[in-house]
């Protein structure tokens, strides 16, 4: 297996306050790895600095071997690596369909002089971003939601658009946050199956937060603990959760001194 | 009372390219711009001065004003692009300062508050006097359809598209792959490219430009315009600068039919009345005149 995205020592403090530190963390290609700790472990902080919405002050992300420590989100989403939001942000007074038009990367219409010069050739690549995009909404069962403004979808339903947008674009790397969360269970289900087939079919790899453990269990191998912003352990769903450390992480440990 | 009514409507022309311009800044990618006044006043001024000066012809004159405002607004906008958005704000409404004190001080080049005065006109030879006032409100409306092509071009186009999802969420739109800050300097430059075309199309109007007349109250005015149309939505835009003019002007008359009230008190309660205007129109329609239409997928 090779190593897709590694983190390696990765540092940033808030202030006085070190959300993570001295992290490192491999996602090997093709894997779904979940990431799991208590509240407060870091684990966001590391999803912003894999993904470059905030900078390490130490430490160094690389991917399919490219040191990307200090490039762009949007440079790093053209490379194949994508996140999704622990608290949905969908583009809220644009529709489903609008949503998941504007998700794939580079398309000639977004640039200024084709719109004006190339309009014809435009106007067919968008064609045939909106045919892909009847396919993503057949796929993610938002079809009857397509002309609805994404501010007004339900919680679980703007985790589905989220997940959808992601499909749109060919990426490699999903970063989900939270993907469960706020989600109720019928759509839990598919949501679940459209990670799982994404990832199988697809061959997409994940690397997911989660605090919902049936969901970490049902898809994840490995998986990795986080607490107080350091890596604690990691292994198999089961070796996990029988670590002592784990447990003690979770429910604070007993003799706390 | 017919060169008056022709007299507003190019007004309403010059008040319609500055308010589609800003609706693309604002109303699409959501970039707050306060300095409208300052690259009304660049244009104008580029314009006046490049051919009252260095007598060029005021066929270039024009599009040099454009050009001028572009690569001003460019360059404030790379220096400032990154700032969130309420300091953006700041940063234009000081930059529209700045330039109209520059206009102001500068008198040895700008005539300062003594005004330029400019004596070219696009095609004045071709057209008697008489007929000029009227060729000019065709001559700006040509300029209104132009910028109105352009900025629902743009719209409508997949840039609009990602333009809409930058004002929404910035950094949703960079993670996605989106070249969020060049977009935006992009779509500024292009705003205060119209802004300086509408400045040049002014100053050749009045042949009379200074600096009193750029006061950030013309801003106001014109984002009045979008907020009243409905930011997002272009032929909203027209009516919204249609209809702040109109109520601009009409409130004039009011002193006509109100004995009690001296030129003054008139002028203070116009701009009561523009602001009841604004406050009515918001509790009405809180998404101006015409909201930003859905969007639907035309294949054509």
């Amino acid at each position: 297996m090779t190593v897709m995205l590694q983190a390696k020592n990765l540092s940033r403090s808030f202030g006085g306050i070190h959300a993570v530190r001295d992290m490192s963390i491999d996602v090997e290609q093709g894997s779904i790895t979940g990431l799991i700790g208590p509240n407060g472990a870091g684990k966001s902080t590391l999803f912003n600095l894999l993904s470059g919405v905030i900078r390490p002050h130490s430490g160094q992300v690389t991917y399919n071997g490219n040191d990307i420590t200090k490039l762009a989100p949007y440079l790093r989403a053209r490379q194949g690596l994508i996140r999704t939001f622990q608290l949905s942000r969908e583009f809220g007074r644009m529709t489903v369909l609008e949503n998941l038009m504007l998700s794939p990367q580079q398309q000639l219409g977004e640039k200024l002089w084709p719109v004006f010069s190339r309009p014809q050739a435009v106007r067919e690549r968008d064609r045939e971003i909106y045919e892909r995009a009847e396919e993503v909404l057949e796929i993610s069962r938002l079809e009857p939601l397509r002309d609805a403004y994404a501010a007004d979808l339900s919680g679980g339903q703007k985790k589905l658009l989220e997940l959808a947008r992601t499909l749109m674009i060919d990426c490699d790397l999903i970063l989900l946050d939270e993907p469960g969360a706020g989600v109720n269970p019928a759509l839990m289900k598919t949501l679940t199956d459209m990670i799982r087939r994404l990832n199988t079919e697809h061959g997409k790899t994940f690397l997911l937060v989660e605090h919902d453990m049936d969901l970490i269990a049902q898809l994840c191998d490995p998986v990795v603990v986080m607490a107080q912003g350091a890596h604690l352990m990691s292994g198999t769903f089961d070796e996990v959760r029988a670590d002592q450390t784990v447990i003690e992480a979770y429910l604070g440990s007993a003799v706390d001194a | 009372m017919s060169a008056y009514l022709i007299s507003m409507g190019t007004y309403i022309g010059f008040f319609m390219i500055l308010a589609l311009a800003l609706n693309l800044q604002w109303g699409i990618t959501g970039m707050v711009n306060f300095g409208v006044a300052g690259f009304y006043a660049l244009g104008a001024y580029a314009s006046g001065l490049l051919t009252t000066k260095l007598g060029v012809p005021v066929g270039l004159a024009i599009p040099a004003a454009c050009l001028v405002g572009m690569l001003v607004g460019g360059c404030v906008a790379l220096l400032s692009m990154r700032l969130r958005e309420d300091f953006l704000a700041i940063v234009t409404l000081g930059v529209g300062e700045v330039i109209r004190l520059i206009v102001l001080n500068e008198d040895r080049i700008t005539e300062g508050p003594r005004g330029l005065r400019i004596e070219a006109q696009p095609f004045r030879d071709f057209v008697s006097a008489e007929n000029y006032p009227l060729f000019y409100l065709f001559f700006v409306a040509v300029f209104v359809c132009l910028t109105f092509f352009v900025c629902e071009r743009i719209r409508k186009s997949p840039m609009g598209r990602t333009l809409r999802a930058i004002r929404e969420d910035d950094v949703v739109a960079g993670v996605l792959g989106k070249n969020v800050l060049r977009h935006r300097i992009q779509i500024f430059a292009v705003g205060t490219f119209f802004m300086g075309l509408a400045g040049a199309l002014y100053a050749h109007y009045t042949q009379n430009i200074s600096p009193e007349v750029f006061l950030p109250m013309v801003a106001m005015f014109i984002w009045m315009s979008v907020i009243v149309g409905g930011a997002g939505n272009n032929r909203g835009i027209l009516i919204g600068a249609g209809a702040v003019m109109v109520f601009l002007e009409g409130t004039r008359f009011i002193g006509d039919f109100v004995d009690i009230l001296d030129a003054e008190k008139m002028s203070a309660l116009r701009i009561i009345m523009i602001g009841l205007l604004l406050i009515v129109t918001l509790r009405i329609r809180p998404r101006g005149l015409l909201p930003e239409t859905k969007f639907q997928f035309k294949p054509n």
